[in-house]
């Protein structure tokens, strides 16, 4: 009791404390006015990206929906028709849609596609009034074709990248497709993971 | 009279001025310590976020619980405010050439008074709390009341040491007293006293145990909205305000220069000092938890008052051998 009435050394270290932090750079980012770089691979809002020719890279095979651990996507196929076509393959997403409030931004969608279709792009701010507002549709998800082609999941590095998680720049990567066979580069993806597992 | 009307006009506007942006700063530099910025989206650096806080204020609802008793539950708010603003009326900011006072009225018994009148502020909280009719506010009112009691008795005794030094009981007295040596050397066991007990006297972090948010939910102000929370707040930021207006006048020489930096006006140096202390208050809820209540009291009646009363002992012994 005496101990603890009489511990002025400890209150006037305590001052010193709060006194010093007092100009301590302060960590706030002020959101509204201010964002925050996210790390490159931040999982946000879905995309649906083009080719370069302006067709859809959806070939509607549900793999993305199949994977979807949250049951979010609900993807809806249709035959492409020979004079019409709305992607390269035989088939193309009538309907594609996600629930953005279901969705735990995993990305095994994006994992699961065969051909680099839907992407989770840095994307964040969805906020809405209407519970209704949150099920994207394909009119919201699809990169308009006047825009460019989407944003194409970045390169994985070998091993874990040294700047994960770190805040880092959000590379702007609009209107550049990397050309190479999306199968190919799905190929690649799982090997290095298999890799990464042991 | 209209000369004291105009006067009460004015000071009743800058305290209220004060205390707007006294809570400003407040939140600010907790913010700081604490590596927030601070309110600062209501204007340019927050500047006008009290006008922002006091629109929302007047806007809120005005509850009353059922079980409240409707009069005494209205009225106690306005008495926590009357009270603290009435303590304005002979408060001394400085003084002109011939030595008069910039004061509503120069009280020669101006220590008896403002005693008085920080006594009766307590009648707000405890009858406040009393009169809402619920469990944690009676519970904040009960322990305002003991608080108060026991940490009145420390402050008083810390007073009569400055008042046997300067050998007047007018704060204009006790000021003019102090121009060769300010009365927190001499009195530094005083002074000390004077600097804990404010802090208990405003109800303030550490010793915040009526209001105590995490353990009473706000205590004697829980069930209050609106307007009449608003006056316990003014109140409480008011009567900060006021003890450290009291501490510069009567501990560190008021509106005295010190060094003989006299080129500064007196009203200047009066600001520093109590901006000073109130800087010092919030610095110490920044940094201080709130105390278990027995130990409040423990420390309030076995540390304090013997303490005080050694140091009004001594202080007597050295008056009357000089």
């Amino acid at each position: 009791m005496r101990k603890q009435l009489f511990n002025v050394g400890a209150i006037l270290q305590g001052l010193g404390i709060t006194f010093k932090y007092m100009f301590a750079r302060r960590p706030t980012i002020e959101y509204p006015s201010v964002k925050k770089q996210h790390a490159p691979r931040f999982h946000g809002l879905h995309e649906l990206r083009r080719y370069a020719d302006g067709k859809e890279r959806c070939i509607g095979c549900e793999l993305c929906s199949s994977a979807c651990p949250a049951n979010a996507i609900t993807v809806i196929g249709a035959e492409n028709a020979p004079d019409a076509r709305v992607s390269p393959g035989e088939r193309h997403a009538a309907s594609y849609e996600i629930d953005e409030l279901r969705c735990i931004f995993c990305g095994l969608c994006e994992e699961a596609c065969p051909t680099d279709a839907i992407v989770l792009t840095p994307r964040f701010e969805m906020a809405d009034y209407r519970r209704g507002a949150f099920v994207y549709s394909k009119d919201r998800l699809l990169v308009p074709s006047d825009v460019g082609v989407g944003t194409p999941p970045d390169e994985r590095p070998n091993g874990i990248p040294a700047d994960l998680g770190r805040v880092a720049e959000v590379k702007s990567t609009m209107n550049v497709d990397r050309g190479y066979s999306a199968t190919h580069r799905g190929e690649v993806l799982k090997t290095e993971r298999k890799g990464l597992a042991g | 009279m209209l000369i004291v009307l105009v006067k009460s006009a004015v000071l009743l506007l800058v305290v209220i001025t004060t205390f707007a942006y006294a809570m400003l700063f407040e939140r600010k530099i907790m913010g700081w310590m604490q590596l927030r910025p601070g309110p600062n989206r209501v204007g340019p650096w927050g500047l006008l976020q009290p006008a922002a806080d006091a629109a929302k204020l007047i806007l809120k609802e005005d509850l009353t619980p059922k079980t409240a008793d409707p009069l005494i539950y209205r009225l106690a708010p306005f008495i926590s405010l009357l009270t603290a603003f009435a303590v304005y009326a002979i408060v001394p900011f400085g003084a002109n050439g011939d030595g008069s006072p910039w004061a509503i009225g120069d009280v020669n018994a101006g220590i008896l008074f403002l005693m008085a009148i920080s006594s009766i502020g307590v009648y707000g909280i405890s009858l406040g709390g009393w009169a809402s009719g619920s469990k944690f506010p009676l519970l904040g009112a009960v322990r305002g009341t003991a608080q108060m009691i026991s940490y009145e008795l420390s402050m008083s005794l810390s007073f009569v040491g400055v008042l046997m030094l300067a050998g007047t009981t007018s704060l204009t007295g006790i000021v003019n007293a102090q121009e060769r040596v300010w009365f927190f050397i001499p009195q530094a066991l005083g002074f000390i006293i004077y600097v804990i007990t404010a802090v208990a006297e405003t109800n303030r972090t550490p010793f915040d145990l009526v209001e105590a948010e995490t353990e009473l939910v706000g205590g004697f102000h829980t069930e209050y909205s609106g307007l009449r929370f608003g006056s316990f707040f003014i109140a409480e930021y008011v009567n900060m305000l006021t003890v450290s207006c009291i501490a510069s006048l009567l501990f560190l020489g008021g509106w005295n220069a010190p060094f003989g930096l006299t080129m500064l006006p007196g009203i200047v140096w009066f600001v520093l000092k109590v901006g000073a202390f109130m800087f010092f208050y919030m610095w110490l809820r920044a940094t201080l938890p709130r105390f278990r209540y027995d130990r409040l009291m423990t420390f309030g009646w076995k540390v304090l008052l013997p303490i005080a009363t050694l140091n009004l002992v001594a202080t007597a012994a050295w008056v009357a051998l000089h």
